[in-house]
């Protein structure tokens, strides 16, 4: 893979298991993957270094740590994408999506992902944003 | 205070009336359901007012008078008693007939009123029939409430079974097509943590037996006279592997034996989940102390950590099912959340209790006391 060397990616999610199998993949395919697996890791991550993307999990030890998240990396910098994945949907059957600007504006993710997230999904949109 | 409407349906005014007068300051107190009941009364001159009154919305309790002009009232009972079942119809008839009662009663008709009928047998009748009501009520609240319980309960588990599932189906997929490059040592941890899980579920699925099977009262109970003493050394020992592993220390303290009544397993089951909670949630290089008394013929079992601690307002859900703590310092700890809940249900079996007792970063006891019970000789 050309161009995908210097790309840095965030992965912020309490779910050691998920996280390790996001970055194992993601590192064989060249990026370099920082991790994070609390809202304060994420935090700490985000104040040493610059992500070229982020993939932020809605919940972890708060119910919305992940939004919180989010709007830090976007406070940062508003041109990081940001993939929110959550479990809400599947589980609480509430309904929410980032399709509209405005929904997107509200949970200040560019793509909500539900999970359990397939990896060709999270790499389909990960190209994706990365193309932009 | 629950209201229950009656409708009175009697082509006499005075009748009408009378029930009305009857029972405007009548209230049934309802054996073991708190407060007390209310009856609004509302009249209807014929069966065709009674049926438009019941079509718009079902009374409770329907006085019926038998013979009336134009629709009978058994003629009203065969019209409305399919839909409404719910409704208790009592029957007022001057003359009634063995056959009409018959015919009555199989439309659903719930009792008989003789006219002329003092008030006081008015009112007994209606106690008769709010009380029936309202213990009907109370049993499909019940019958609800067991319903919701369970489907959270199911809901629950299913959850908590499908996170390890989705984690070791992750592994395999990306050791069956290679995706994590060539270095093997990246797969031999795929395969451990694998593992990992699936020994967390089978630990699960054991808890949620052992609580279901304390629950239902099914498990054959085999009451013996059993040391704790060696049981909680026993306790200990399992757990010296990976308190060894970190460095935590077990201790034991307590008399050389204490033989009590028990079933042998379930004092297993409570000491194993407090001990290996205490190792598991310690911070390296802790200890763990077994404390094992007999103050006043009860057994106390006293099982002391160094670790996390718990804040007062987590100490008080420890005790119910799938209640985990999640923190910081309790990241990567595996657990099914079961494990001091069924400690708490089978401390109760033995006419005990456990209790908490916590500080933050400091550590915790757990103190878990039985009744020591009738000892073979």
């Amino acid at each position: 893979m050309s161009g995908t060397k210097s790309r840095t990616i965030l992965l912020v999610d309490d779910d050691e298991d998920f996280v390790y199998q996001q970055k194992v993949q993601l590192e064989a395919l060249g990026y370099r993957v920082v991790t994070a697996d609390s809202k304060t890791a994420a935090e700490r991550a985000l104040s040493s270094a610059r992500p070229d993307l982020a993939v932020v999990d809605l919940m972890m030890e708060d119910m919305d740590a992940g939004f919180s998240v989010c709007h830090n990396i976007k406070k940062k910098d508003k041109s990081i994408p940001v993939i929110m994945c959550t479990g809400v949907v599947s589980e609480t059957g509430l309904e929410f999506d980032a399709v509209t600007g405005e929904e997107r504006a509200w949970v200040k993710a560019d793509v909500l992902l539900s999970k359990p997230v397939r990896f060709e999904q999270l790499k389909r949109e990960i190209d994706r944003l990365l193309a932009d | 205070m629950d209201t229950l409407r009656v409708l009175v349906c009697d082509d006499e005014a005075g009748m009408r009336l009378g029930v009305e007068r009857a029972l405007r300051h009548f209230t049934v107190r309802v054996p073991d359901v708190d407060g007390e009941v209310h009856l609004a009364v509302e009249p209807a001159e014929s069966a065709e007012q009674a049926l438009e009154i019941i079509e718009a919305g079902a009374p409770e309790i329907l006085l019926l008078d038998l013979k009336l002009p134009g629709m009978s009232g058994i003629e009203l009972l065969e019209r409305i008693s399919p839909r409404h079942l719910d409704m208790l119809v009592i029957m007022i008839s001057a003359y009634a007939s063995i056959d009409v009662a018959v015919r009555a009663t199989k439309q659903g008709a719930y009792n008989f009123l003789a006219k002329p009928f003092t008030p006081s047998e008015l009112k007994d009748s209606l106690r008769q029939a709010a009380e029936h009501l309202i213990v009907a009520r109370q049993a499909r609240k019940l019958a609800q409430e067991k319903r919701r319980v369970r489907f959270e309960f199911i809901s629950v588990v299913a959850h908590e079974l499908k996170a390890p599932i989705n984690a070791i189906e992750g592994y395999l997929k990306i050791m069956a097509t290679h995706a994590a490059g060539d270095d093997p040592a990246v797969y031999d941890r795929m395969a451990e943590r694998s593992i990992t899980r699936i020994h967390g579920m089978r630990k699960m699925i054991e808890d949620l037996l052992d609580m279901t099977r304390i629950e239902s009262g099914q498990k054959k109970r085999e009451i013996a006279t059993v040391d704790v003493c060696e049981v909680a050394h026993l306790a200990l020992e399992t757990m010296m592997p990976d308190a060894r592993e970190r460095n935590i220390m077990l201790e034991f303290r307590g008399p050389d034996s204490l033989p009590m009544s028990a079933d042998r397993g379930e004092l297993e089951i409570i000491l194993n989940n407090l001990v290996s909670n205490a190792v598991k949630y310690n911070r390296d290089g802790g200890r763990v102390e077994v404390v094992v008394k007999n103050p006043d013929e009860r057994v106390q079992i006293a099982v002391s950590d160094t670790g996390f601690g718990i804040a007062p307002d987590d100490a008080k859900k420890l005790f119910n099912d799938f209640v985990r703590l999640k923190n910081e310092r309790t990241k990567g700890v595996l657990g099914s959340g079961l494990g001091l809940s069924i400690v708490k249900k089978l401390a109760l079996l033995y006419g005990g209790d456990v209790c908490i007792d916590s500080e933050v970063d400091k550590g915790s006891t757990f103190t878990v006391e039985l009744q020591r019970g009738d000892i073979a000789t």
